[in-house]
């Protein structure tokens, strides 16, 4: 793969040829296979369980590799999938409402700003079918009608119903029913698990990815692991903001040491700010809480009319108030995409009407959906998460509205990869929101999963194959190799480092440092000024970092500030990519709104003739701005245009 | 509000720990207790101390890992809520705290306020799990469910397996953690094919980890975060009692052609 | 130990209607009293029963105590500080004490009654009545114009009680017989039973040594 860096900078997604509709079967029908006898010689490393790690370890497990599945969590169960709230999205028309592979696809690409690949976007409507019906029969206890038929509900940026939901818990259901899946193929000896274990570096030999350095959480101790191809299903990064929804250990380390290693990272600036999350409340705040998409189908979102109006919400009449996103999206209401609705909640904040003490936020009121359907109906629908609000705020939701404001949710960014998820590196397969295929500038609600799901059920089982199929008499790869050698120690030397700078500052105070500035510079809108300063001083931080952070106890024990402070490091050189990205897209798409370009109303301004590529990232050194290699993005089937919700 | 808290400290596995006091004050009512935890870490940080080590990870009351016993009950005082989910506003500015490990033979403590409750997933892959493979099942609406049955499954799904109610038995029973997936998988059609054997397999297993066994005080059902009914250790005590009698344990057969 | 635990309660109701009769103080409920008893250590079917019950105690004993000893090795290490009383009852929690309670009490209580019935010495341990059976009537009444011994019966009998009023309704859960519809009735039988039964055992002493 070396040689296209030196060649070109044209990035090849190895799409089949002919038409849309076909190319995955087609593929499926014609990649190579890996014969029962020969799959029991191949070992796969899957790092990471979430949705897209777990159903693929379980997946070729069943199939007949040796799985060897990793995790930093206790327990596989605990990955953060498990946080998502509304809904998977699929196209099975049970509604009756005209739903198609086609309006699937076609909804996900305009959603995504017309910044994702089109066959992958494609095979992912394609396959979304299946996955219920896999899940189904796993045992995942989708919400039901008194027919005992699925239920759905409608999500943001679409037009039809056909988001599967279990409560507001349907991650949690599915990345259950993926890990029982596991579980079952634990017990067979199909996978063998290492919980408590956190992947360190990518071993590459003869430029193929062919183990891993890992250190084991509990002991301390670093180990290798060898495997004829590694999957890389790691999660976003959305905590490089510090404040996010993510769940406190979700991190960059596995993408990025990748990144490191040569594989390319596309698209790092495209991260999902989601318009309802509960407002930060103080300096103390440790993670925000999100507000599940679904309230938008019957919450109403405003603002009052007069500008720093302190009058309680309820005693504000309907006259004075301010539905802003009906207002300006009639089409679409409430349920606009995520990135619209973020905007548009920002820009009212900025303006000087937001609400609450800091201000900084927006209500999202029931009080019509109430009268209309009933506290009971209502409660029914939203119970849970109405409880969660009034438990973290000590306001009660059925009283009074919910004050709410976008907070960093998803990153569509991430690692590139090729129709078959693999990355520029050989060996090395990306899958899930580590990858950054299929959302392009923005994620429809109720996507995330079904992605997760795609790759790990229904695509990498088909696609790995085509690579293994060279591996059948290769045995198996040994860990005594001066590449893991090499490996192990710049491990062990940049642990060491964190352990021994006698520093005096704790990780988080970087790590706040590092959040605000990307917040401030490379969050909800952007512009060329800011980006630049903000690359500066992240680099400033990095150095800051490495001389005068604290880690206190010691390598050989579980200890939490080290596995922290080695996650920020990469989260620092991650930002200042970030930055790097955000700065050479002179346009404005998705989630990546830069305020040089927008329409007069205030809309994000596409430019298709110099931007419809995905810009993937090849590292150059730490502090050394990376170097751009394009993916141009062909739309065959689908006109670009200028997304409107109005 | 200024607070004077007791924790548990334990080195490692094999160590001595004990109860070490720390004041601790400048803490905000809105926090979590987890914040009030980063307040504290910080603290001994910056004075050169080891932080406290304990399990966290979502923060939003749903990957199960925050696992304090807080004065006297897992999760704290408060009722359906997980460590994370628990807010100064609960305590009162003077107030002492003690905050202890979840204690049971099966789940041994790491280090300080961190077990390991690998228990619960070696339960689970005795059998808590549909025998499916991925690929090409059924049309997902083939099989119409009663709605009611799917409800009742999926509010015994909603277990996230935090331990609490192992930490809250007299008995350290892991009965309705046990039963809560027992009952998930057997009220759906798709989960009765196997679940003779999943019941027996899974009770093995958790005696075999060391679990105690269930007196039914309830305890369980009254600090599980997610409300989880110990209706499901009577199902599966029913389940159990119907299998044992029934089971005849398979000849073994090979070959074919 | 639910199985037993149900039976032994079935049990109680049987000894309480044997024992209601001691309210006839005179020498007509004498009479009849003691050909009850005879009746009861001699017809076939209720000495089938009785051994039925010998089992259920000697059973329920000695699992209720090695089940106690396997819970208490599940906790080797205990809290520093706990609250059960939050989530659990008193009897809930304390039932391998009251059992063994209830265990010393029933050694007592047969080394009087019982062992005289069965074995006892004629003319020391136990007398003849008018109609020449064994005169358990008279060894009761005896008994219970002690004072230690009537307080000692009736703490026993509130031991019971608090053991009935989980054990009813624990015994149900165990077999599995769990419904959001019929618990809510076994509990309130339950605690119904938990009261009234070692009530009544209760008053009988009391009401012996004041006006028997």
């Amino acid at each position: 793969m070396s040689e296209f860096r030196e060649k070109t900078s044209i990035v090849d997604a190895r799409v089949p040829e002919g038409p849309l509709a076909d190319k995955w079967v087609e593929h499926k029908n014609h990649v190579r296979l890996v014969s029962p006898g020969n799959k029991r010689r191949i070992d796969v490393i899957v790092v990471g369980t979430g949705l897209a790690g777990a159903s693929a370890a379980a997946s070729l497990a069943e199939m007949g590799y040796n799985v060897k599945s990793f995790c930093f969590q206790d327990s596989p169960r605990r990955a953060h999938s498990i946080a998502a709230q509304g809904g998977i999205n699929a196209a099975k028309n049970y509604q009756n409402d005209g739903d198609s592979t086609y309006r699937l696809f076609y909804d996900t690409i305009k959603g995504g700003d017309y910044r994702s690949r089109e066959a992958n976007v494609y095979r992912l409507a394609e396959v979304s079918a299946s996955i219920i019906d896999q899940c189904v029969a796993q045992g995942v206890p989708f919400a039901r009608d008194y027919g005992g038929l699925l239920d759905n509900r409608s999500f943001g940026g679409v037009q039809v119903s056909r988001t599967f939901y279990a409560r507001g818990q349907t991650g949690q259901q599915l990345l259950l029913g993926a890990y029982s899946a596991m579980s079952r193929m634990i017990a067979k000896g199909g996978i063998k698990m290492y919980n408590r274990h956190e992947m360190l570096d990518v071993v590459l030999v003869e430029g193929k990815a062919r183990g891993i350095i890992a250190r084991n959480l509990q002991t301390g101790e670093i180990e290798r692991h060898s495997a004829h191809a590694v999957v890389l299903a790691t999660g976003g990064y959305g905590n490089v903001f510090f404040l996010s929804t993510n769940a406190m250990g979700s991190n960059v380390t596995a993408a990025w040491k990748a990144h490191k290693k040569g594989a390319l990272f596309a698209n790092p600036c495209f991260t999902q700010i989601h318009p309802t999350c509960i407002p930060v409340s103080g300096d103390h705040q440790s993670k925000l809480t999100l507000m599940s998409e679904s309230l938008r189908n019957d919450g109403r979102i405003w603002v009052p009319k007069k500008k720093g109006d302190t009058r309680k919400p309820i005693d504000i009449p309907e006259e004075e108030r301010d539905y802003y996103l009906e207002r300006r999206y009639p089409a679409f209401g409430n349920l606009v995409p995520r990135d619209v609705a973020s905007r548009a909640a920002k820009e009212r904040c900025d303006a000087g009407y937001g609400v609450g003490a800091s201000k900084m936020a927006v209500y999202l009121d029931f009080k019509d959906a109430i009268n209309r359907m009933g506290e009971d109906v209502v409660a029914s629908k939203y119970g849970n998460l109405f409880q969660m609000y009034e438990k973290i705020t000590d306001e009660n939701p059925y009283k009074t509205p919910m004050r709410i404001y976008p907070a960093v949710h998803y990153t569509m960014g991430g690692l590139w990869v090729d129709y078959n998820l693999m990355s520029n590196v050989e060996g090395l397969f990306v899958l899930g929101e580590a990858n950054f295929s299929d959302h392009g500038a923005n994620r429809l609600g109720a996507s995330a999963l079904m992605q997760g799901l795609a790759d790990g059920y229904f695509v990498l089982p088909y696609t790995i194959g085509d690579y293994l199929a060279d591996d059948i008499r290769t045995g198996a790869i040994s860990t005594q190799s001066s590449e893991f050698d090499a490996a192990e120690k710049e491990v062990k030397n940049r642990l060491h480092q964190l352990m021994n700078n006698g520093g005096t500052k704790p990780v988080d105070y970087y790590h706040k440092k590092l959040g605000k500035i990307i917040w401030e510079q490379c969050g909800m809108s952007r512009n060329a000024e800011g980006l630049k300063q903000a690359i500066a001083d992240i680099n400033a931080i990095r150095e800051d970092f490495w001389k005068n952070v604290r880690v206190p106890g010691t390598e050989g024990e579980l200890n939490q500030e080290l596995e922290k402070a080695g996650r920020v490091a990469d989260f620092i050189e991650l930002g200042a990519l970030m930055c790097q990205d955000a700065l050479d897209r002179n346009e404005s798409c998705g989630g990546h709104f830069r305020e040089e370009f927008q329409t007069p109303e205030g809309e994000a301004l596409r430019d298709d003739d110099n931007y419809a590529y995905v810009a993937a990232w090849e590292y150059q050194g730490a502090g050394m701005p990376a170097r751009l290699h394009k993916e141009e993005l062909h739309y065959e089937n689908i006109k670009m245009v200028q997304r409107s919700y109005k | 509000m200024n607070l004077k808290l007791k924790i548990w400290r334990q080195k490692g596995p094999k160590d001595n720990g004990k109860m070490v006091d720390y004041p601790i004050s400048g803490i905000s009512p809105d926090m979590s207790f987890l914040e009030m935890m980063d307040v504290l870490n910080d603290q001994l940080v910056e004075k050169g101390d080891l932080p406290v080590a304990f399990d966290h990870d979502c923060r939003e009351g749903i990957c199960g890992s925050c696992s304090m016993y807080i004065n006297g009950e897992p999760h704290g005082p408060g009722r359906g809520i997980t460590t994370c989910q628990l807010h100064m506003r609960s305590f009162a500015d003077g107030d002492t705290i003690h905050i202890e490990p979840w204690r049971a033979a099966a789940f041994p403590v790491i280090k300080d306020l961190v077990t390991d409750r690998s228990a619960f997933d070696r339960i689970i892959q005795a059998g808590g799990f549909i025998s499916v493979n991925s690929g090409s099942p059924v049309d997902a609406n083939a099989i119409p469910i009663d709605k009611h049955d799917s409800d009742r499954a999926f509010d015994a799904a909603t277990c996230i397996g935090c331990g609490a109610c192992v930490a809250a038995c007299k008995n350290a029973s892991a009965m309705l953690f046990t039963s809560a997936k027992v009952s998930h998988l057997s009220l759906l059609p798709q989960g009765q094919v196997e679940s003779r054997d999943r019941v027996l397999a899974m009770i093995n297993q958790m005696d075999e980890e060391g679990f105690g066994n269930c007196t039914n005080t309830g305890a369980c059902e009254v600090e599980c975060p997610k409300g989880i009914s110990i209706e499901n250790i009577a199902r599966m005590n029913r389940q159990y009692l119907g299998a044992a009698i029934s089971y005849s344990p398979p000849k073994a057969t090979g070959g074919g052609d | 130990m639910a199985a037993t635990g149900l039976f032994l309660c079935i049990f109680l109701l049987g000894h309480l209607a044997g024992n209601l009769q001691l309210f006839m103080t005179d020498e007509a409920g004498k009479l009849q009293f003691n050909e009850y008893a005879k009746f009861m250590t001699t017809f076939p079917a209720v000495k089938i029963l009785s051994y039925l019950t010998y089992f259920s105690i000697v059973f329920h004993a000695i699992d209720g105590l090695l089940l106690t000893l396997k819970n208490r090795k599940a906790r080797p290490v205990g809290y520093a500080y706990s609250r059960p009383d939050k989530n659990s009852s008193f009897p809930a929690r304390n039932m391998a004490i009251l059992g063994s309670l209830m265990l010393v009490f029933i050694v007592l209580h047969m080394s009087n009654f019982w062992v005289k019935m069965h074995w006892g010495e004629l003319n020391v341990d136990i007398w003849l009545d008018a109609n020449g059976n064994r005169d358990l009537h008279s060894v009761v009444m005896h008994s219970f114009k002690q004072l230690w011994y009537v307080i000692v019966y009736v703490l026993c009998m509130v031991a019971i009680g608090f053991h009935l009023w989980h054990g009813f309704q624990s015994g149900f859960q165990s077999l599995g017989l769990n419904h959001p519809r019929y618990t809510p009735i076994v509990e309130k039988t339950g605690y119904a039973f938990a009261v009234i039964v070692p009530a009544l055992f209760g008053i009988i002493p009391v009401y012996i040594y004041f006006f028997g």
